[in-house]
C-alpha cells in the first residue's frame, strides 16, 4: 500500500496532469484510496497504469456499491495492484442517479484492462450502471430480459415469507 | 442441400456435448459454394452437460470440429448472495459467503473475515492463525483432488475419480471431527476460529499429510506420463502469462505459464510467513503445466500442514475482545458483563464503525477478495466477493479458439471454474 | 409282473367319489368365490395375473432407479461423493448417472435452481420418460433453503417432486436414506408421513376462531 505521503504525491501529480480528477484521498485501515470525478476515470487509471513510477498494472477487482441515502448513490471501485511492489491503491468514483428511466454512465475500462469485461457487465447487471464504450453490455447473472437493478438498496430483497403461528393471519387458509 | 446432421448424432454422443433441445441449437444452413459446402455450426454446450463443472453455458462456433468462437453465459446458478449478505448481521453472513465458492469454503469465510476484521482493527491470536492455514491447506488440497477427479473423468481416467474422491473423504472426515459439519462448516470466525480442534486431532492430520503425499505420488504415477493424456493435455490451451494478467487472471493458471505470482508469499496474510513453501510453476502454460502445477500444490499444501501443525502455539483460539466474539459458557454463570456482551452479540451482532475494505487471499483458483462497506451499524453495506473464476472464464475464449473442441473440453476442466464462485 | 402303487385302487375306502367331489368344490370357491362369467374374468385378470406383474415391475424399477445428474451446486458435490467408492450409490441399485434425460429414471436436484435454470430443469424433467421421479436434495431446491431472495425458486414450484432431502449439504448418507425411502415409495408401500407414524395429527397450524392472532383482531 502507498502510505499516507505516497497517496498525497500520487494525488498532487495526478492534480498536475488533469485538474479537476481527483475528488478526495482516503487512507483507512492501510488502505489508500484515490476518489475520482466519474469524467476522468479513464485518464487516471490510464495514468496510472502506464506511468513508470506507478506501474499499477493489474485490474484485481471492479466492483460497485449502492449508498443509498448517501448522494451521490452508486460507487464504483476498482482495485489495482503494483506485482512487482506489492501494492495496492483503490480508486473510487461516485455517480449520481439521474433518475428513472434514465441510467447512470461511466467510461469502460475495457480498454485499459479486458479483464474487466465481465465484471462491468455485472456492475450493470446488479445496479444499472452504464459503460460507454463496452463491446458486449448485457445482462450476464440475471436472465436477459430481466427488469430491474437486483442490487440496488431500493430493490426488496424476494422470496417468500416463512409462515410461522404470528403471521398466518396474513395468508388465511394457507394449507388449502 | 444436403442432409444436415441431426441433432442428437453420433457426434454429440462422442465428444460428450448435450444439445438442450433441436429450437435451441441454432443450426446455421449450409453454404453451397461449388459443390462444396462450409457450414458454421453454433452448438449450444447447455447448461446440463456431463463435464460436471456446473451449469456453464458456452455457445460454441464450430466449423468442422474447429472452434471459431466461445461465448460463456453464465448466471444459471445466481443466488444474489451478496443482496442476502445485507440484511444480516455480521456473523449471520459466514454461512452465506461460504457457499459463494463451494468447493473452497474456507476461503471464502477467511476472505470476508479478514476484511471485517481490518474494519474492525481486530488481532487475530497466533493460534487462530495457525488452524486457519491448517484448515485452509486441507480445504485446498480438497478442492484441487475434486477437481482432479472430475478432471480426469472429463478425459476418460475415470479410475482417477474414485482414488480422489475417497482422499477427500478422509480430509472431509477431519473437517466433521473439526467443525462438526463435512461442507460449509462455518469454522472461520470474526476473530479467530469457533473452536479449539479436538484432542487427537493433529495426530490425525499428520497422519493424512504422509498418507496423501504418498498418494499424491500414485496418482502421478497414472498420469504423469500416460500417453493419452499427455496428447490430450500437452500444447493444448497456451495462453501468453501477460495475456493472462491482462484478463486479470491468476492463480495456478497464471503459475502454469510461468509468472510465479502467490499472494501466500508476495503479500503473507495470516501468518503464512513463519513456514516454509515453495510455489510451483510451469514453463509452456498449456493444460498439461495446469495439472502439473496443481497436483505440486497438493504436496507443496502437505508441507504447510506439517510445519502448521507441528509449530501450533499455545493459547486462545479466537479473540479476547467481547464486543466481536461471543465469551466462553462458563463465564456466563459469573460474570454480568459476560452476560450482556452474548445477549447483544446474539441478538444484535457487533457494529463495525464506517469503512470500506478489500482483504485479498490465494484461494485453490486465484485471489480471492472480499470487500466490505460498514456503516456503523450492525449489518453490512455490501459485501462483494472478487471471485478468481470470474475473471478466469474470460481467458476460456483465448484458450479454445483456433483449437479442437475435444481441446476444448480440456481447457475447460483445467480452467477449474467453479460455477457458484461465478454466479455467486 | 405287477406294480403295486399305494392308494391308486379305485373303488377303495381313501377315493371315495363324494368327497372328491366336495374337496373340488371347496377349491373351485377358494378361488373364484362366487363370481361368474365376466366378472370372473376381470377378477382373474386384476387379481391373479396383473398385480403380481405390477409389483414385480415396481420392484425391478425401483432396486435399478437410474439417476440423471442434475449438479447444480454445493449439493452436487456431495452427490458425487455419493457415487463414489465411500458412499456407494450402485449398491442400491443407481449403477450409472446417464447425462441424457432420456435415458434416466430419477432426476437428483442437487442444489440451488435459480430463476435462470428453472425453465432448464422443466425442459430436462420434460424429456424424461415415464415412469419417472424427482428427489429434491438439499434445503435449496426443497425450499429456497438458506436463501429465500429474488433470483431462486424452490422445485416443487414448477415440477412435482417426490421426494425432498433435507440438510446443506445433506451428507450422502441422507441422500442414501432419500433414495430408498423412494425405493419404497415406487414398490407401493411408501412411508407413512411423520405425523402419522408419530400419532400426531391435530398438531397442524390453524387459525382458531376463537384465538386473536393480533392485536388488530381483538
Amino acid at each position: 500500500m502507498p502510505d499516507p505521503a505516497g497517496l498525497e504525491l500520487i494525488a498532487h501529480e495526478l492534480r498536475e496532469r488533469h485538474p479537476e480528477s481527483i475528488a478526495d484521498t482516503l487512507y483507512y485501515r492501510g488502505i489508500a484510496t484515490l476518489v475520482v470525478e466519474p469524467d476522468h476515470v479513464l485518464e487516471v487509471l490510464s495514468w496510472l497504469r502506464d506511468d513508470p513510477q506507478q506501474q499499477y498494472g493489474f485490474l484485481a477487482s471492479m466492483h460497485a456499491c449502492d449508498y443509498l441515502p448517501h448522494e451521490p448513490r452508486f460507487g464504483l471501485h476498482y482495485e489495482l495492484l503494483n506485482m512487482s511492489r506489492v501494492e495496492r491503491i483503490h480508486v473510487k468514483a461516485l455517480l449520481a442517479d439521474p433518475g428513472e428511466p434514465e441510467l447512470p454512465e461511466i467510461d469502460s475500462c475495457v480498454s485499459l484492462f479486458p479483464g474487466a469485461g465481465f465484471q462491468e457487465r455485472e456492475a450493470f447487471d446488479m445496479f444499472g450502471i452504464v459503460f460507454r464504450g463496452h463491446p458486449d453490455l448485457r445482462r450476464i447473472l440475471m436472465p436477459e430480459e430481466y427488469e430491474g437493478w437486483p442490487q440496488r438498496r431500493d430493490f426488496p430483497l424476494g422470496g417468500e415469507p416463512v409462515l410461522f403461528t404470528h403471521n398466518e393471519h396474513q395468508m388465511p387458509r394457507w394449507y388449502e | 442441400m444436403s442432409e444436415r446432421e441431426p441433432v442428437g448424432s453420433v457426434r454429440e454422443m462422442a465428444m460428450g456435448v448435450t444439445v438442450d433441445a433441436a429450437a435451441e441449437a441454432g443450426l446455421s444452413p449450409p453454404d453451397v459454394e461449388d459443390g462444396r459446402e462450409e457450414a458454421v455450426l453454433t452448438i449450444n454446450f447447455g447448461p446440463h452437460h456431463p463435464a460436471t463443472h456446473g451449469v456453464l453455458r458456452l455457445l460454441v462456433e464450430l466449423e468442422g470440429e474447429v472452434v471459431h468462437d466461445v461465448k460463456p453465459y453464465v448466471g444459471y446458478v445466481h443466488t444474489g448472495i451478496e443482496k442476502n449478505c445485507e440484511d444480516k448481521s455480521y456473523w449471520k453472513v459466514i454461512p452465506l459467503v461460504e457457499r459463494m465458492d463451494y468447493l473452497s469454503y474456507y476461503f471464502n469465510a477467511l476472505a470476508y473475515c479478514m476484511s471485517v476484521e481490518r474494519l474492525l482493527d481486530e488481532e487475530v491470536p497466533a493460534r487462530a492463525q495457525y488452524l486457519r492455514v491448517i484448515h485452509c491447506e486441507l480445504n485446498r488440497i480438497h478442492s484441487h483432488l475434486v477437481w482432479l477427479g472430475t478432471s480426469a473423468l472429463d478425459l476418460g481416467a475415470i479410475s482417477i475419480l474414485w482414488y480422489c474422491f475417497r482422499e477427500r473423504d478422509k480430509v472431509l472426515d477431519l473437517f466433521e471431527a473439526s467443525s462438526g459439519q463435512r461442507m460449509h462448516t462455518r469454522y472461520v470466525q470474526v476473530g479467530g476460529v469457533v473452536e479449539d480442534i479436538p484432542a487427537n486431532w493433529a495426530r490425525k492430520v499428520l497422519a493424512f499429510t504422509e498418507d496423501m503425499v504418498e498418494r499424491v505420488g500414485q496418482y502421478e504415477a497414472i498420469l504423469d506420463r500416460n500417453e493419452i493424456f499427455l496428447q490430450r493435455t500437452k500444447g493444448v490451451g497456451i495462453v501468453p502469462p501477460e495475456r493472462l494478467l491482462e484478463l486479470g487472471v491468476t492463480g495456478p493458471l497464471l503459475r502454469a505459464a510461468g509468472n510465479p505470482w502467490d499472494l501466500r508469499k508476495a503479500d503473507p496474510y495470516s501468518s503464512y510467513d513463519h513456514f516454509e513453501f515453495k510455489i510451483p510453476i510451469g514453463t509452456v502454460g498449456d493444460c498439461y503445466d495446469r495439472y502439473r502445477v496443481r497436483v505440486a500444490e497438493i504436496r507443496e499444501s502437505c508441507a504447510i500442514i506439517r510445519q502448521a501443525v507441528e509449530g501450533l502455539p499455545e493459547g486462545p483460539w479466537i479473540t479476547d475482545n467481547r464486543k466481536v466474539a461471543l465469551p466462553p459458557r462458563h463465564e456466563l454463570a459469573t460474570s454480568m458483563e459476560a452476560l450482556i456482551h452474548h445477549f447483544k452479540l446474539v441478538t444484535e451482532g457487533f457494529r463495525v464503525p464506517p469503512g470500506e475494505a478489500y482483504a485479498p487471499i490465494e484461494s485453490p483458483r486465484g485471489e480471492l477478495g472480499c470487500f466490505v462497506v460498514a456503516d456503523g451499524s450492525a449489518k453490512p453495506v455490501r459485501v462483494h466477493m472478487r471471485d478468481p473464476s470470474f475473471v478466469n472464464l474470460q481467458s476460456l475464449r483465448e484458450m479454445c479458439v483456433g483449437g479442437y473442441i475435444a481441446d476444448m473440453i480440456v481447457s475447460l476442466a483445467m480452467l477449474d471454474p467453479i460455477l457458484g464462485g461465478i454466479d455467486r | 409282473m405287477e406294480i403295486k402303487r399305494e392308494g391308486a385302487d379305485r373303488g377303495k375306502a381313501g377315493t371315495d367319489p363324494d368327497e372328491f367331489r366336495i374337496r373340488q368344490i371347496r377349491a373351485r370357491d377358494l378361488l373364484r368365490g362366487d363370481r361368474e362369467g365376466h366378472d370372473l374374468e376381470k377378477h382373474v385378470q386384476e387379481s391373479v395375473l396383473t398385480t403380481t406383474l405390477e409389483k414385480a415391475l415396481d420392484w425391478a424399477r425401483s432396486n435399478a432407479l437410474w439417476p440423471a445428474t442434475f449438479g447444480l451446486a454445493c449439493c452436487a458435490i456431495e452427490q458425487i461423493s455419493l457415487v463414489t467408492s465411500r458412499y456407494d450409490s450402485a449398491r442400491f441399485g443407481a449403477e450409472v448417472f446417464r447425462a441424457s434425460p432420456r435415458q434416466a429414471d430419477m432426476l437428483i436436484l442437487s442444489g440451488r435452481v435459480s430463476i435462470k435454470m428453472a425453465p432448464v430443469v422443466r425442459r430436462i424433467y420434460d424429456q424424461m420418460l415415464e415412469p419417472k421421479w424427482v428427489i429434491a436434495m438439499g434445503a435449496c431446491a426443497s425450499s429456497t433453503g438458506v436463501f429465500n431472495n429474488y433470483a431462486l425458486v424452490a422445485a416443487d414450484k414448477f415440477m412435482p417432486v417426490d421426494v425432498h432431502v433435507p440438510g446443506c449439504p445433506p451428507r450422502p448418507e441422507a441422500l442414501i436414506h432419500g433414495i430408498l425411502k423412494l425405493q419404497r415409495m415406487v414398490q407401493g408401500h411408501p412411508d407413512l408421513g411423520w405425523r402419522t407414524r408419530y400419532g400426531a395429527e391435530g398438531t397442524e397450524e390453524l387459525p382458531h376462531p376463537n384465538i386473536a392472532l393480533s392485536p388488530a383482531e381483538t
